[in-house]
């Protein structure tokens, strides 16, 4: 390893900023995310595998700790959705002041807890009428 | 004139041209995720249920199947794009860092393959 100090330098910025937070965060819901792809493979695998392989899973998809995991994977969804767009509108020279990066945080923040809300909101009322 | 030192040069240290490339595609792959992940949020929460019976009928529908498939592929690609950045970040040793990179990338086509063999599977009537 070389000695100079190399690339991300985390002791460098000040931890509280909504520019880290932001950033950090996006990068975790998106490492996340990719656990996710596992679980969805998962899903369709079984769903290849006929009624039974499907039965078989959908009883481990059905444990309360899979619950938490849709949860978590949900707000995984909504915040790295809207922050990626926030970047893809960064990526075209936009929105790079100070003060726009500072709304546009806050934007992305209330927009993805909205997005969780609604399909909350959605999940739970098909989860009323399922058989 | 080069201004890279000769040791440099020999040990081939330095930038390896591809960043480029690895940000485009990034980029190009989140673009095509945002209809196709909403589109898979929407869909899935518009089933009346999650029970086998519906989910083969959906998933026989062409247009279910293809957009399946291209999410599965858009995926995995956006994913491994990402989570070799985090490694090339987290992982400090060139072994240790090699072998996660080429483990990662394994996951990532064994997932993808995965993905689009059992869609694939479903959609052409395979699954009993």
């Amino acid at each position: 390893m070389p000695t100079r100090p190399l690339s991300p330098h985390l002791s460098v910025y000040r931890m509280s900023r909504y520019t880290l937070a932001t950033s950090i965060a996006n990068r975790f819901t998106g490492v996340a995310l990719s656990a996710g792809l596992l679980l969805l493979v998962y899903w369709l695998m079984a769903v290849a595998g006929g009624a039974g392989s499907y039965a078989r899973a959908a009883h481990v998809l059905a444990l309360p700790l899979a619950k938490l995991v849709y949860a978590a994977l949900v707000v995984a969804f909504c915040y790295h959705l809207v922050a990626g767009l926030r970047h893809l509108v960064w990526d075209t020279g936009h929105g790079l002041e100070r003060t726009q990066s500072q709304r546009s945080a806050w934007l992305v923040v209330a927009v993805s807890i909205i997005l969780m809300l609604v399909i909350a909101w959605r999940a739970w009322l098909t989860g009323t009428h399922a058989p | 004139m080069s201004l890279r030192s000769p040791l440099g040069r020999v040990l081939g240290a330095g930038a390896a041209h591809d960043g480029v490339r690895h940000w485009w595609l990034q980029r190009l792959t989140s673009i095509a995720l945002v209809p196709l992940t909403v589109w898979f949020m929407v869909s899935l929460l518009a089933l009346p249920s999650l029970g086998y019976a519906t989910l083969v009928a959906w998933m026989s529908q062409s247009w279910t199947a293809l957009l399946l498939i291209l999410l599965v592929l858009t995926s995995a690609w956006h994913s491994q794009l990402g989570v070799r950045v985090v490694v090339e970040d987290y992982v400090h040793g060139a072994g240790a860092r090699t072998l996660t990179l080429v483990l990662i990338g394994f996951a990532h086509v064994l997932l993808a393959a995965a993905g689009v063999f059992a869609v694939l599977k479903v959609a052409f009537g395979g699954a009993p």
